[in-house]
């Protein structure tokens, strides 16, 4: 293979992606290396298994990729807007609407909503780390080395150009030569092993580790919908697995499970991916309804009305997502029988999920809102939400899908839904919990600035697309024709609009570290509901000194109306809390290597990866480490000190 | 993480740590159906799709398969009796019927590796049809499976005979147990669903 071959040439903006690459690293090494951090980015970062600090590095992982992907969608938004542009040409474009929906779903959704997971549920549950601390690293690591493999391929070896969804026969070797495809394979399926962990990971936390006292129906309903979000992931992912293994045999190896050749069956692709994929879109907005719910009560200063409404209807959604898989390929032919079956099981969907609708607008009813930017994210959630929701029962209809169909209506439906869902939760849930994580809140009036832009863009960019659906424009288009073309400028207005309103939020985030107030006490909006808000800010390492004993929902606020803490002098006792290890970072790096051996088809790094990874899990299981105490003085001394006493 | 250790009931039992791993094994087992029932959908999906290559009916043959049945059946039995032994706190029974599970297991690969090469040198190779290639991939995940489960049993025979019967060493053998017993399910529908429909059809 030749350099020229190794790195993408010939596209200016790509030359540019690289000149930045570079002075961004060299920025970074230059930083960490002036100012001597990288002992500290090793020992606070890189070993943690420490569950907040993980969140974090998962936001902010998830953030980056955020941007990443709003820049994709930004350069198709200016192809788009006017007719005959030669903005980006056909292959071009074709890589970036295959990487923006990869990365917006995959290493953004999934990873963003994950990191709340890991600060919040722990907290929310009154235990001091997740079951598996060690594979909560791995999995973090997991899912950053896999978006890095996937990243980097736009400047080595070249994007994936088949969308996210890779249909087969265009997503095999034959269609498609060369390591572009490899790249999204590998990637998923480095950053698969995480997810799935994670998902084991926090069944076994939600089950077995509760506070004292707490039933299952007296979780918080974030602490729900996490847990059923797990059981979807442990249910999905292998599916996903296996369909990704499927494909690099048939790429790598010449097999011929999605071939046109040996009699292979492209359809069946169709199939196992949105086996996966549907039951994916839940786990994207499970935990954002759960988000929603702990904000909207939060800040209506009300219990949530109809609590176990709201569990029963996230299970049945859950059970529900398992069954309508085929409406993402109506016109494929199943015939009519199949086609009604699913298309009544994916109207089904909509009950619960109207239940849902109700009980927030129940919890809003008659409340004392307090406004907040967080308030305003879940606020604006359930119209824009609902019109998400209503289209898709339109699209569910599998006689009017034919229609539908692989048009900019869809692309409008499903925007409304993962961007008013997932996106709206992402920074309601972040801007709510942002002072449990760095010790300040974000300012809001700034806040408010970032908000409008973000959703009137929103509006502006994804509302006409329904229309251009309407008059007629397919999807994935790099060009468009004079008709559509006033709808696609108002479009292009909008994206640019929330582009606006997240360079505001990224300013925000500067702005309110140097200049907000620092937390004094940790319940940070005053009318906190659930444990988290009982911990102090910044939490302890630790999370709690002692553990109370729960006998309701809304866990906090009985504590409150009893006057107790979770430091309880008289009930100290050594706490045991796990080590840190850099273990989990070096085997993935390994498996990294060896996955990027996989897409470029270099067996030999392919194996000697591997090797190197399977070394590291013998390492791991010869590991007898038994963590360490923190003695009740340490447990005192820190409590004062992040208590005030 | 509470380090309370309870001073009855089985070993593997006794710590929180303990229960919790093999809770999450446990799940882990059923995220293993959901791969497995994939292949094994895939499977059933590509049947009969043999293209030019050879049908299945003339390559399997029962007596191969059997003696591998046989040898897999009993490694669970024997590795039902190594646990046994570890409730019974021996650490000498129980790696005896370890080591005796896992030399009935590399037989069983041992067949395995001899059967895909007389499959391959008869022109059934995973590149020459879609019922191949679903074919090699179920049985070879499982096969993989065995592999990865006698390597890691290895690994785990060394630090029980260098640390004796722990909480942790115990818990580590039972989940190597269930991991054990579920290859030994998967395989019987292997057997039933791929081996015997496949020599009739």
């Amino acid at each position: 293979m030749q350099l020229d071959e190794f790195f993408v040439t010939g596209e200016p903006l790509i030359y540019a992606g690289m000149v930045s690459i570079a002075l961004v690293s060299a920025a970074i090494l230059f930083i960490l290396t002036y100012f001597k951090k990288w002992g500290w980015l090793w020992r606070e970062w890189l070993t943690t298994v420490d569950h907040k600090k993980i969140g974090v590095m998962y936001i902010l992982s998830a953030l980056a990729m955020l941007f990443r992907g709003g820049a994709d969608a930004l350069m198709m938004r200016t192809q788009l807007a006017f007719p005959n542009m030669n903005f980006l040409n056909a292959q071009h474009y074709d890589e970036i609407f295959t990487t923006h929906g990869t990365v917006m779903i995959i290493f953004m959704a999934m990873p963003f909503l994950i990191g709340l997971m890991n600060v919040v549920v722990p907290l929310q549950i009154g235990a001091r780390d997740v079951a598996f601390p060690y594979l909560n690293a791995l999995s973090f690591w997991s899912f950053l080395f896999g978006a890095m493999l996937f990243n980097i391929s736009f400047v080595i070896g070249g994007s994936p150009d088949a969308g996210w969804t890779s249909y087969t026969p265009l997503a095999g070797a034959a269609m498609s030569p060369g390591p572009g495809q490899n790249f999204y394979l590998m990637g998923l399926q480095l950053s698969g092993i995480g997810t799935l962990a994670t998902g084991i990971n926090f069944m076994v936390t939600i089950l077995k580790m509760r506070a004292p006292g707490m039933k299952m129906f007296q979780m918080p309903i974030f602490t729900w919908s996490t847990l059923i979000t797990s059981f979807i992931i442990v249910f999905a992912f292998p599916i996903l697995t296996v369909a990704l293994a499927l494909m690099t045999l048939d790429r790598v190896f010449g097999a011929q499970f999605f071939t046109l050749t040996g009699e292979g069956m492209p359809m069946m692709w169709a199939n196992l991916f949105w086996m996966w994929g549907h039951p994916e879109v839940y786990i994207v907005i499970l935990p954002a309804f759960g988000i929603f719910s702990e904000v909207i009560a939060t800040f209506a200063r009300k219990q949530l009305f109809g609590y176990k409404a709201m569990v029963w209807a996230i299970i049945l959604i859950a059970g529900l997502s398992f069954l309508v898989w085929v409406h993402h390929f109506f016109t494929m032919g199943a015939g009519a029988f199949v086609n009604s079956v699913f298309s009544i099981s994916t109207m089904l969907i909509a009950v619960p999920t109207g239940v849902k609708i109700f009980n927030w607008l129940g919890t809003l009813y008659k409340s004392r809102i307090n406004n907040t930017v967080a308030m305003m994210w879940s606020l604006a959630f359930i119209p824009s939400f609902v019109i998400g929701g209503v289209t898709g029962v339109m699209l569910g209809m599998a006689s009017a899908d034919y229609q539908f169909h692989n048009s900019y209506f869809l692309v409008a439906h499903f925007h409304y839904v993962l961007i008013a869902g997932t996106v709206f939760a992402c920074f309601s849930g972040l801007v709510f919990w942002y002072p449990k994580m760095f010790g300040h809140k974000l300012n809001e009036r700034l806040g408010k600035w970032s908000f409008w832009f973000f959703v009137i863009g929103f509006h502006v960019c994804f509302f006409p697309q329904y229309f251009a659906g309407l008059d007629g424009m397919p999807r994935r288009v790099f060009t468009i024709i004079p008709e559509w073309m006033p709808l696609n400028i108002i479009s292009s207005v909008g994206a640019f609009g929330m582009g606006i309103g997240f360079a505001i939020f990224v300013f925000t985030v500067v702005y309110s570290y140097r200049y907000s107030e620092r937390e004094k006490t940790g319940d940070s909006w005053d009318d906190g509901r659930t444990l988290e808000w009982a911990t102090p800010t910044p939490v302890p390492f630790y999370n709690f000194a002692t553990v109370p004993h729960i006998n309701s929902m809304d866990a906090y606020v009985k504590l409150k109306e009893e006057g107790k803490t979770t430091f309880d002098e008289d009930k100290l006792e050594p706490i045991h809390m796990p080590s840190n290890t850099g273990q989990p970072f070096i085997m993935m790096a390994f498996l990294f290597v060896a996955s990027f051996g996989v897409v470029f088809e270099w067996m030999w790094m392919a194996i000697a990866g591997l090797i190197a990874g399977v070394v590291m899990m013998v390492i791991r299981s010869f590991d007898y480490d038994e963590g360490f105490h923190v003695e009740i003085d340490e447990i005192k001394r820190t409590e004062r000190s992040t208590r005030g006493l | 993480m509470s380090s309370h250790e309870l001073k009855t009931g089985p070993l593997e039992y006794r710590t929180q740590e303990g229960q919790m791993t093999i809770m999450g094994f446990w799940i882990f087992l059923a995220a293993e159906i959901v791969l497995f029932s994939t292949l094994f959908a895939t499977y059933a999906v590509l049947f009969g799709r043999t293209a030019d290559s050879t049908p299945p009916g003339e390559l399997f043959e029962p007596g191969i398969v059997l003696i591998m049945t046989f040898l897999l059946l009993t490694s669970s039995f024997t590795c039902g009796l190594a646990i046994h032994e570890m409730r019974r706190g021996s650490v000498k029974g129980l790696l005896i019927w370890m080591m005796i599970t896992l030399l009935l297991g590399l037989g069983f690969l041992g067949f395995e590796i001899y059967e895909f090469i007389h499959y391959t040198h008869e022109g059934a190779t995973m590149q020459s049809s879609a019922f191949w290639s679903a074919f090699f991939t179920l049985a070879g995940t499982h096969g993989l499976h065995v592999t990865l489960g006698i390597g890691w049993a290895i690994l785990l025979l060394i630090q029980v005979a260098k640390r004796g019967l722990t909480p942790r060493t115990s818990r580590k053998f039972f989940v190597i147990g269930l991991y054990w017993h579920f290859l030994d399910v998967v395989w019987i529908f292997i057997f039933t669903s791929v081996y015997l429909i496949g020599m009739v059809v």
